[in-house]
């Protein structure tokens, strides 16, 4: 399956003075792609994930957005179109959920009313009441609900491109799966390209179309979640996938009733 | 009110010109303040080398003692004044309300300034990014995100810039801003200790009153209740116009009587009020200036006449070292005064010269008669001086004259000086001869054998111009010479005393009539 690339990095080095967070990488992603960056804490995904939208600029090689050379681009505005999914949420704390979720649209100057409008259509989409929630300030709110509000947040501006950093990492397991399920069903029937980060390989392979390994700046691996599953190459990978593996023999063991 | 104390009574009277004032600077000095100091530390968020020049400066202020900040502003500004008079033609009054408001703005910076920059640097760092990341410009993330964020500690920052600028107006009265001080600083000179405490207790209240409006204010920001903002902004609103009000329907004075800091300098500013009121002049007072500052103040036309002594402006003025005799000061005086365009009206009739005394007891018992007698045995005494006379030239010359050298040297409090010498404290005190305690308390004032401390007339000067001024000048001319230091004597020792007659405004009505009487 070939889609039209929409995020591109050729060659992309990023280095913190003396540290090289990044080694010559270069990767595409297609439009459409839902693609997960796999890796454990410092091996550079994150500094991956900012150069697209340019929180962070690289030290040499370009990054490409819809075809265009994101320095060309106005920081800000590149941003306004590109959703963008925290680690630990990051919502206003002095804002309420609706005046969130509806940040971007009114930094591009949509009404008040059309905010309101797309406030509530979110909150319904993240499957949370808009009654209920949109008035609520983020400190009244569950993890979980939380974390439906950062996305609903990062899909206000009808982005076609969404990044996610470590989206359900502080969640417990059923909100995660849940709210993964769903994000996966947005994905899908809204036409988004996403770019998620995990440190979870089991939560990679389940969501994504298509999986990359970072270890110490560089991409080690790269392939569809079957791909990685059955025939991992490098020797890192392969100890990634082997708790995966066997907690899934365990469970398989368990559901035929047979015994271990 | 009729059973109230007549101090009382009185302190309550003066209360809405003094409130009025209070409020006036310190609103004012906040506003200033406010207006400089947001914006720079806003500015200097993210420029360290700024920031820590701003939180340094600001830092450095606040160890300048408030009276020393405010009295400081004075001279700065009298030379800017004479300054833009010579190259523009136009010149500023350097007294009173333009130094009060610079140095309490500048007084009021430190807490707004390490507030804000506290408050927004300690935003958490995923919120900035989170602001960045949703796409707000640097300008957006801080109006939209930091500054509300960091609401609570900015405002708390001007909650305690607004307290420390009430607390510390109460100082501007010696550089000639009225204030609630005014109670305070007559209160202290004139031993009236509920003039002090009511000056002090209604500072205390205007600066809690504000703070709490203040915090009704954040309240309702950071809570997003109108009900509150209004209710906060109403009250500040309210305090201010009832405070300006009275200055408003008051009618404006034309003529402005300048005292320094003394009990006799307040007798006879009352005086001089009691004689213009009675030929229907409108008059108003700026007492409590300090000496030098009073005399540029007058030289400026900010007030237009005050009671200065002859050997004051000899030593200081003048800088004159040697001493001559009475008649001859005063007409070089005159002369000298004439060319700064300043007019001495003439010599009251007493001295209030500097003296050295001590109690009759101890001069006796070590054979003291003048300050000859006094060098032999100085070494082993004590001496007390008021808060400028160990600078003065008239301590220089008395040193330099008798070769004196004491045991130990100390400050205090004029009022305070008489009783310490009868208490045996301090062996040696320098008394003013027109005191009253000198006789009440049995003091013996030493001779000046060698004529070291030049003499000390009481005269009273017009600022320039006012001398063509007939009404004013015939209004004043009944005290030229009319003032004996037997009177004047008798008229501080009143001061001392309790109740409604110790007031400078009774004393003052009851030097009248002697004065009258003694014409007759």
């Amino acid at each position: 399956m070939t889609r039209a690339p929409i995020i591109e990095l050729n060659d992309v080095s990023k280095a913190y003075g003396d540290a090289r967070a990044l080694e010559r990488v270069t990767l595409s992603v297609g439009e459409g792609e839902f693609l997960a960056i796999v890796g454990p804490s410092g091996s550079g995904k994150t500094t991956l994930l900012r150069l697209i939208n340019r929180l962070a600029e690289p030290t040499s090689g370009q990054v490409l957005v819809e075809h265009q050379d994101v320095r060309l681009a106005d920081p800000p505005a590149l941003r306004r179109r590109i959703g963008y999914v925290f680690q630990g949420i990051g919502l206003f704390p002095h804002l309420t959920v609706a005046e969130n979720i509806a940040i971007t649209p009114r930094l591009i100057g949509w009404s008040k009313e059309r905010r309101a409008a797309r406030a509530d259509e979110l909150l319904q989409l993240v499957r949370l009441d808009p009654a209920h929630y949109r008035d609520r300030f983020p400190a009244e709110l569950s993890g979980g609900e939380r974390q439906r509000v950062g996305v609903a947040r990062a899909l206000a501006a009808e982005p076609k491109i969404v990044l996610m950093d470590e989206p359900f990492g502080a969640l417990d397991a059923l909100n995660r799966d849940a709210i993964g399920r769903d994000y996966r069903a947005l994905h899908v029937s809204l036409g988004l390209t996403t770019v998620m980060i995990t440190h979870d390989l089991t939560e990679a392979v389940l969501l994504a179309d298509r999986v990359m390994v970072v270890h110490e700046g560089h991409i080690i691996e790269e392939g569809t979640p079957q791909q990685l599953m059955t025939a991992p190459k490098a020797a890192y990978v392969r100890e990634l996938i082997e708790t995966p593996r066997r907690q899934a023999a365990r469970l398989g063991a368990l559901l035929k009733g047979g015994a271990p | 009110m009729n059973g109230l104390d007549p101090r009382i009574q009185d302190a309550l009277a003066r209360l809405p010109d003094y409130l009025g004032s209070h409020v006036l600077v310190s609103v004012s000095a906040l506003a200033l303040g406010l207006a400089v100091s947001l914006p720079l530390a806003i500015l200097s968020i993210r420029r360290p080398f700024l920031r820590n020049s701003l939180l340094a400066f600001s830092s450095t202020v606040q160890t300048i003692p408030g009276l020393a900040l405010l009295a400081l502003f004075y001279p700065l500004l009298l030379g800017l004044s004479a300054l833009t008079g010579k190259m523009f033609g136009i010149g500023f009054s350097a007294l009173g309300f333009l130094p009060a408001v610079l140095a309490l703005a500048l007084y009021s910076m430190l807490p707004v300034v390490r507030n804000t920059v506290t408050g927004i640097l300690g935003i958490d760092p995923a919120v900035n990014e989170a602001a960045l990341g949703v796409g707000m410009t640097r300008r957006q993330s801080l109006t939209m995100v930091e500054l509300p964020l960091a609401l609570p500690v900015i405002m708390a920052g001007i909650r305690t810039s607004a307290v420390w600028v009430i607390g510390t107006a109460t100082l501007a009265t010696p550089v000639g801003q009225t204030s609630l001080g005014n109670y305070i600083f007559t209160g202290l000179q004139t031993q009236n200790w509920i003039f002090v405490l009511f000056g002090c207790v209604a500072a205390a209240v205007l600066a809690l009153a504000v703070d709490q409006l203040l915090a009704l204010v954040e309240r309702g920001v950071s809570a997003r209740k109108r009900g509150l903002i209004w209710a906060g902004v109403t009250g500040l609103v309210l305090i201010v116009a009832a405070a300006l009000w009275p200055s408003y329907v008051r009618p404006q004075a034309t003529y402005i009587i300048g005292a320094k800091t003394f009990t006799e300098q307040y007798i006879l500013e009352a005086l001089i009020e009691e004689r213009l009121q009675a030929v229907g002049l409108a008059s108003r007072r700026r007492d409590g200036l300090g000496s030098t500052i009073i005399f540029d103040a007058l030289k400026a036309g900010d007030i237009d006449v005050y009671v200065d002594y002859s050997g004051t402006l000899w030593s200081t003025q003048m800088k004159r070292t040697e001493t001559k005799p009475r008649e001859e000061v005063l007409a070089e005086l005159k002369d000298w005064l004439a060319a700064r365009r300043i007019e001495m009206l003439g010599a009251l009739g007493f001295e209030n010269a500097y003296a050295l005394a001590m109690s009759r007891a101890k001069a006796d018992a070590l054979g003291i008669r003048s300050i000859a007698d006094l060098a032999r045995v100085a070494p082993r005494l004590s001496i007390a001086g008021d808060y400028e006379f160990f600078a003065r030239p008239e301590w220089k010359a008395l040193v330099d004259a008798y070769g004196l050298s004491f045991r130990e040297q100390r400050l205090i409090q004029p009022e305070f000086m008489y009783q310490a010498a009868v208490a045996g404290e301090v062996d040696v005190i320098s008394a003013y001869t027109s005191e009253g305690r000198i006789a009440q308390y049995d003091l013996l004032v030493l001779d000046d054998p060698k004529r070291a401390i030049p003499p000390y007339d009481a005269i009273l000067l017009l600022a320039p111009g006012r001398a063509s001024d007939e009404k004013f000048v015939d209004a004043l001319k009944p005290l030229i010479g009319a003032i004996e230091v037997k009177l004047m004597r008798e008229a501080n020792l009143r001061a001392n005393g309790k109740g409604g007659d110790s007031s400078p405004e009774a004393i003052a009505r009851w030097m009248w009539s002697e004065i009258e009487k003694a014409r007759k």
